[in-house]
């Protein structure tokens, strides 16, 4: 090999490298630079939003937006009952998810496999072909717009459940085995054999619960109508449409949505590494 | 002492512990049995009759005063020649688009992303990682909201785009649609005859043709900002598993990177990618928040959607029968495209 072509080859790749950091950076940029906007925003004034959209910095910098929302508004109401469900729902999850999920998993039983088809079939429904079908049932129950109607129907999910079985299915048998010949009740060994054994499983339902009812909205809107009620997602939603404001009223909206991404900004800084690898756990095939 | 205690359990034969471990299967079942048999396999059933019958929303659908009505519901949306099939066949076009827009783009955008942060020598991984996925955990309220305000008249993107020296559309309150717009820029401003005065769901084939409205592009591209980090990471971890063996075999054959990815990489992700456009479809036909938040279907109908339709139908015009009919409906049509897509792209020897 001549001298040059050596020489050149890394400069060549050097080349590359920093056209692909570019390209990375440029993409992160699109990614970041909405969110890093709603937060400016939120803090600005109407005025400031409207004249300069793009910019980063307020001028000037005001908290009135904050002000407004949770001292004037039903704001707290929201974030109060969007908290009840959230917690409520995945405390349910937990629970639920991972004794059906150790049932179909470890206990042999008759009409095992019937109640895994169910389950299977369950998934395959598309979630917004039962939003009237849940108003339904909700309404016939009684428990149309109450904590029972907005809860009880999102305590179990298939998925979980799925997610559940495949985990216990991975750890070995024989520490179970050991507890049932030193006569301890399924209850007793699920409970406290198995259960905390399960941890990581655990918090993977813990963070999709989390998630999924913290962002709900459309089982909200079919489960109940009072404005004590109302929960972030269907609150925030009425804001986009206007009802609090006359004008625009960007910077309210945007400190809206910003408050009520911090949750699940939060749990996704926390979970980070087990969020990343449980979906890629989910998907080995 | 607790050997000779457990010692007659022991052998107390295998059928008792085992009639005891029935018992707990159905126990440990029977909550998540129970709360999806009230919860969705009792209202599947209630709302098929309710899609058969003429329940006007006051009382009990279930009461002796409702009447059935067969399929007029069903007829009412797809021949009733009235606004009801003009409405459906609208939400259906206007969805069509979305899905065939979103689905596509939002798989190839993913996997690039996903190839591009893939880099074994990479500083920042990690951080552009949690870039492109944390629109992914953020709620479909909040994000649409923030659409809301980033493409409204004078917003950001409009203002970027006119420091490009480009006039934005006015995003949101725009019903026109996109392809119309191209063949109206090269001077084709009205379809022919043939198109015009035939047509499908009381919309012309003209209509059918019209592209999504520059409102519902606006929602393509937000689908495919929130979508695109999760299946990332479905790419990523499909890229994971592959071997270094075989693309290494292939560049010591002089194969360049571009020849690698097409017949090597992709060829082996063929599972991943199946995944993830079958998911991309369901959630793609489900469009139903970024509407009820964000434009309620309109402007000019154009964002209508087959699910917000539906819940507009029942909750707010109480055609309680005809919102039903319209769910089951588009039930069968996801149910179908995904038979059909898993058909297309079955494994062939």
């Amino acid at each position: 090999m001549n001298p040059t072509t050596r020489r050149r080859l890394p400069r060549k790749a050097l080349a590359g490298q920093v056209a692909l950091y570019a390209l990375l950076i440029a993409l992160a940029l699109v990614y970041v630079y909405p969110f890093l906007v709603q937060v400016a925003t939120s803090v600005k004034t109407e005025a400031d939003a409207a004249a300069d959209p793009v910019s980063l910095i307020p001028d000037p910098l005001t908290w009135a937006a904050y002000g407004r929302l949770f001292l004037r508004s039903d704001f707290p109401v929201w974030f109060a009952n969007s908290a009840v469900v959230t917690v409520l729902v995945t405390a349910g999850r937990v629970f639920f998810d991972s004794l059906a999920g150790y049932a179909l998993a470890r206990l042999r039983f008759r009409g095992r496999s019937v109640v895994y088809a169910a389950l299977v079939a369950v998934m395959a429904v598309p979630a917004v072909v039962l939003l009237i079908p849940k108003f339904l049932v909700i309404n016939q129950l009684g428990i149309y717009d109450s904590y029972a109607g907005m809860v009880l129907p999102l305590l179990v999910d298939a998925a979980g459940v799925f997610i559940m079985k495949n985990f216990f299915e991975s750890i070995p048998a024989s520490v179970e085995e050991q507890a049932r010949i030193d006569g301890a009740g399924t209850f007793r060994i699920f409970w406290s054999v198995v259960l905390p054994m399960a941890r990581p499983a655990l918090v993977t339902i813990v963070i999709l619960s989390f998630q999924g009812s913290w962002n709900e909205l459309s089982h909200f809107i079919v489960s109940a109508q009072s404005p004590s009620l109302t929960t972030l997602t269907k609150g925030v939603a009425s804001l986009a449409s206007g009802q609090l404001s006359q004008g625009s009223q960007y910077p309210i909206k945007l400190a809206a949505a910003a408050l009520m991404t911090v949750p699940v900004a939060v749990m996704f800084f926390v979970f980070q590494r087990r969020i990343m690898n449980a979906s890629e756990g989910a998907v080995k095939e | 002492m607790s050997a000779l205690a457990t010692a007659p359990r022991r052998a107390g034969s295998p059928r008792g512990l085992r009639r005891g471990e029935a018992l707990a299967g159905w126990a440990f079942t029977a909550p998540v049995l129970l709360i999806l048999g009230v919860f969705l396999l009792v209202p599947v059933l209630m709302a098929l009759w309710v899609s058969f019958s003429d329940w006007s929303g006051r009382g009990s659908p279930l009461s002796s005063d409702v009447g059935f009505v067969g399929l007029d519901n069903y007829a009412a949306v797809t021949t009733g020649g009235g606004l009801a099939e003009r409405d459906f066949g609208v939400a259906l076009r206007n969805n069509a688009w979305y899905v065939l827009l979103v689905v596509p783009l939002q798989t190839a955008l993913s996997l690039f992303l996903a190839v591009l942060v893939n880099r074994a020598v990479l500083r920042g991984r990690g951080a552009f990682r949690t870039a492109f996925y944390f629109p992914s955990v953020t709620s479909s309220v909040a994000i649409t909201v923030l659409w809301l305000f980033l493409f409204s008249t004078s917003g950001v993107v409009n203002t970027v785009l006119a420091r490009l020296g480009i006039a934005g559309p006015n995003w949101f309150n725009e019903p026109s649609g996109v392809l119309h717009n191209l063949l109206g820029a090269l001077g084709v401003r009205s379809g022919p005859q043939a198109l015009t005065e035939h047509g499908f769901l009381g919309l012309s084939w003209w209509d059918w043709l019209a592209g999504p409205s520059v409102a519902m592009s606006a929602f393509v591209l937000m689908a495919i900002f929130t979508t695109s980090g999760t299946f990332m990471l479905l790419f990523l971890a499909g890229l994971q598993n592959l071997g270094p063996d075989v693309d290494e075999a292939a560049m010591v054959d002089g194969a360049n990177g571009w020849q690698r990815f097409w017949r090597i990489t992709l060829p082996q992700l063929r599972p991943t990618l199946f995944t993830v456009l079958t998911l991309g479809l369901i959630g793609s036909w489900q469009v139903f928040d970024q509407i009820y938040t964000g434009t309620q279907g309109g402007p000019g109908k154009t964002t209508l959607t087959p699910a917000y339709l539906s819940y507009q139908s029942a909750f707010l015009s109480q055609e309680w029968g005809r919102g039903a009919a319209i769910a089951f409906i588009l039930f069968v049509i996801i149910v179908l495209l995904t038979i059909l897509q898993r058909w297309i792209l079955r494994e062939r020897r």
